[in-house]
């Protein structure tokens, strides 16, 4: 047995090595969410609650819900956390299931954007 | 479909408008310096699952593994409280395609970045957008201050549909960029006029 040997700090585990846990481990292998996907640019908003939520949540699931108590997109939340896009999906599903979260959809594709958008958008740019 | 929250929430604030602009274009032709000159940059990371990849590659030795990840740049420019900007740096190389159908879906215009001297680096990002109908305008980057090309001339040399913008700038100058997204917005504001009209 080696178990009792001292513990070897291994210097190739640091942030440039990028996550010792394959993304998916935290999803339990799983890709895609339980019910609608999420657009890149959905928002997401915790909702109050008193119940500490199902014991199955974990870390990850509750720093998504410490860092959207304001309403925050998907990406931002993913980037913020550190967290794949894809890995993030699949937590805010649980979340949603667990009735956690609100998300928020942007308007469908197929809808022209509103020209009044459009010109605050050039207003806001202009004065950039 | 819209955004109004519903009263159970704890958050006093109202949920933003965020649109969403694709910068595409060949490799180097400054897409990251591009979203880094008008907004804080941030890397994404997208890991996919990979889909129908047998054969298309060599795989030995690798068959176990069915995702891939991908790094993208993004920035967000906050227009005001409830209207965000969000830029997205298209991955360049071909294989990452599937990513590009999900950013150019409900996307707001892409801008084409290119570079005079390796023109054809961006055909596939212009076919593209024309395929999907996305609405683009072409952004001549120019590194080379000595070799100047008319917005005219790389208009006609990219065959470009009539009206689509053309625009000489420096994508290191952030006033560049910002008169870049200017022009799409613009350009998309007066088609959304031009098919109001014609309906």
């Amino acid at each position: 047995m080696q178990a009792d040997r001292p513990r070897v700090t291994h210097d190739w585990l640091d942030y440039d090595a990028g996550p010792v846990v394959r993304p998916y481990a935290m999803t339990q292998g799983r890709v895609a969410p339980e019910g609608n996907e999420f657009d890149l640019v959905a928002f997401v908003v915790a909702t109050p609650s008193d119940e500490p939520g199902p014991e199955t949540l974990q870390p990850e699931h509750h720093a998504i819900v410490a860092a959207s108590w304001e309403p925050i997109s998907v990406v931002e939340l993913a980037s913020a956390l550190d967290l794949s896009i894809g890995v993030v999906r699949v937590l805010l599903g649980d979340l949603r299931s667990a009735g956690l979260i609100s998300l928020y959809e942007p308007p469908a594709a197929s809808q022209p954007h509103d020209v009044d958008v459009l010109k605050a958008v050039v207003n806001g740019l202009r004065a950039l | 479909m819209d955004s109004v929250r519903s009263d159970r929430n704890g958050a006093s604030s109202r949920i933003p408008v965020a649109l969403k602009i694709l910068i595409a274009g060949g490799f180097g032709a400054g897409k990251t310096t591009m979203v880094g000159s008008v907004s804080e940059i941030r890397p994404l990371q997208t890991e996919e699952v990979l889909t129908g990849v047998e054969g298309a590659d060599d795989t030995g030795g690798v068959e176990g593994k069915t995702t891939t990840t991908v790094t993208m740049d993004f920035g967000r420019i906050t227009i005001t409280e409830d209207l965000q900007l969000y830029l997205f740096g298209t991955p360049g190389q071909d294989r990452f395609w599937f990513l590009w159908d999900e950013l150019s879906e409900g996307a707001l215009g892409a801008v084409v970045l290119a570079d005079t001297r390796r023109l054809a680096d961006c055909f596939p990002s212009i076919d593209y957008f024309e395929q999907r109908g996305t609405p683009f305008v072409v952004a001549v980057n120019c590194f080379d201050p000595d070799q100047r090309f008319g917005a005219d001339a790389v208009g006609r040399a990219l065959d470009l549909d009539e009206g689509v913008p053309v625009v000489l700038f420096d994508a290191r100058e952030p006033m560049g960029a910002r008169n870049v997204l200017i022009e799409l917005v613009e350009y998309v504001a007066r088609r959304q006029l031009a098919a109001a009209a014609s309906r």
